[in-house]
């Protein structure tokens, strides 16, 4: 019989069950130079990477590879790829960029991921805003703080009532009711001249003692007829365009507490590990500038 | 052949191959393990780190229990996609202080290891009482709770104790104040002088924006301060990583 044949080859293991033998089969002579193989290329590739760990360090291999050095090459190899359109658009008047069709195409899309990265989370991924937290809606034509495109860029630079930046928009409105400035009449009667000067339907005779106080205590921000400012961040109210609401209890409340939005600053001066270059910034800028509503 | 010939005794000995067994393992545990021990460049050398103040360990502790890490991790690996969209790579000195640490090796959520300053408080609050209110694809549960569960300082020298105990330098002074740092970090109309002075660039306000402090003001103080502690500005990146 073969099985026999074999045997007389190989030899067995010398285990032995109740008459039954083991063949002492060679491995194959592929797998056995693959196993060689591994060895030695194991043993090159500790030559060649960071392996072995010595007393202080560890061998830096004859390559001089490493991650960090790695993701510095990637980032610098895009860079200089669009050096370039980086340059001009850190020193060209940002209001030209328009007419320029390579390089506007350029911050239209580095904006676009910039903003779906670091903005959207606020101001939503179309940029509509979330009026239930007062997140402003950037596809319209109201600004806070001024919507041309030095204005959008200052904002992102800076942010708004931060801490981050000494140069960040400040402004704040006093808490007429939680600090007892007003008495509650008196804000049910401003919340009605503000109705009635956004065209609202509203309490005509309590509007009008509400215009009176608007002017004493509202209109030194807000202006005399409630068209806002910009270099306070003083909403308009007399448009339909509301940051928190404009019916009559978030008004009062609006009121009551003040608000506080706060924006942190963008610039990679005040987040050295996390924020936007000078040329990441303008890039945004260009892009909420062109979504519709800007100045 | 020798002692290869012998093979058999160990394989018919199971004390003997357990030992054995043992041996070969240590022995690759010492070699790729105990070098991190004391290697100079496993734990970078960089101005910054501090030990959590009594407020974000809190906060850090109700991450934990409410087991934030099982979908958010916070380590930003050096690739560039991850730096172009979360900031600088995370360095292990940026976790020396943390027990256990929040790596994670799984995102369902984003990473959060810079999270701190890119949001206001109020941010943090809308989206952790509701995701969906400011983030309308988000998938994330709310925790609304958070707001309403009122905390006091009651057990936190024993934990800042404890964290001294596994090697966190927490000084005599830190812990002397903790209770009165817990309580000021989140009221900016205390005294926090002595805080900033103990725990550099410790943010101070009312997080939640409502009376007392409620676990979400310790949470979101845990959160605005992720990240931001390392000065980069005095960083050099080491070769051989």
């Amino acid at each position: 019989m073969s099985n026999n044949d074999k045997q007389d080859d190989v030899g067995t293991t010398g285990h032995s069950w109740d008459g039954i033998e083991e063949l002492n089969n060679p491995l194959p002579r592929w797998w056995v130079w693959i196993l060689y193989l591994t060895i030695v290329w194991a043993i090159g590739y500790t030559i060649a990477y960071p392996a072995w760990p010595l007393v202080t360090g560890a061998t830096e291999g004859v390559l001089g590879f490493s991650t960090r050095g790695q993701v510095q090459e990637d980032i610098l190899r895009v860079e200089e790829q669009n050096a370039d359109l980086l340059e001009r658009l850190t020193t060209i008047d940002l209001a030209a960029v328009a007419d320029d069709d390579e390089l506007h195409g350029f911050a239209i899309n580095a904006g676009s991921s910039i903003f779906a990265a670091n903005c959207s989370q606020c101001h939503g991924r179309g940029a509509a805003g979330v009026q239930a937290g007062g997140y402003p809606n950037l596809l319209d034509d109201d600004w806070l703080w001024g919507g041309n495109i030095e204005e959008i860029v200052y904002t992102v630079t800076h942010g708004i009532r931060n801490e981050q930046s000494f140069d960040s928009r400040y402004s704040e409105m006093p808490k007429f009711g939680a600090d007892e400035i007003l008495i509650d009449d008196e804000i049910t009667a401003l919340v009605q001249h503000v109705r009635a000067i956004s065209g609202q339907e509203h309490d005509a005779e309590l509007a009008t003692t509400g215009a009176e106080l608007f002017l004493d205590n509202c209109a030194s921000c807000h202006g005399d007829a409630g068209e806002g400012m910009a270099e306070l961040g003083a909403p308009n109210l007399s448009d339909a365009i509301w940051l928190y609401g404009g019916d009559e209890e978030t008004i009062y409340a609006s009121i009551y507490n003040a608000r506080f939005g706060v924006m942190p600053a963008w610039s990679e001066e005040y987040r050295a590990a996390g924020g936007l270059s000078a040329a990441e910034i303008n890039a945004v800028a260009v892009y909420v500038h062109q979504l519709g509503g800007a100045q | 052949m020798g002692i290869l010939d012998r093979h058999h005794v160990l394989e018919k000995n199971a004390t003997l191959l357990l030992v054995g067994s043992l041996l070969v393992v240590s022995i690759g545990g010492i070699v790729e393990i105990a070098p991190l021990f004391y290697l100079e460049n496993t734990i970078e050398d960089v101005e910054g780190m501090r030990p959590y103040s009594p407020l974000e360990l809190t906060g850090r502790d109700i991450y934990v229990r409410e087991g934030c890490y099982v979908c958010h991790s916070q380590m930003i690996r050096p690739m560039r996609d991850e730096v172009e969209r979360y900031g600088h790579y995370s360095l292990a000195a940026e976790s020396m202080y943390d027990h256990p640490f929040q790596w994670g090796s799984k995102r369902t959520g984003p990473d959060l290891a810079r999270v701190g300053g890119r949001y206001s408080d109020a941010w943090h609050v809308d989206h952790l009482v509701s995701p969906q209110s400011v983030v309308p694809e988000s998938i994330m549960p709310p925790y609304a709770f958070l707001m309403d569960r009122m905390i006091e300082p009651e057990h936190i020298v024993d934990l800042l104790q404890t964290h001294r105990m596994v090697g966190v330098p927490y000084t005599d002074e830190m812990i002397e104040n903790a209770s009165a740092d817990f309580i000021a970090q989140a009221d900016p109309f205390s005294d926090w002088d002595g805080l900033v002075e103990r725990y550099p660039n410790a943010q101070v306000r009312n997080f939640d924006n409502q009376d007392g402090i409620s676990e979400m003001d310790a949470l979101v103080a845990y959160l605005q301060m992720l990240g931001t502690l390392v000065d980069f500005s005095t960083f050099t990146p080491d070769a051989s990583r």
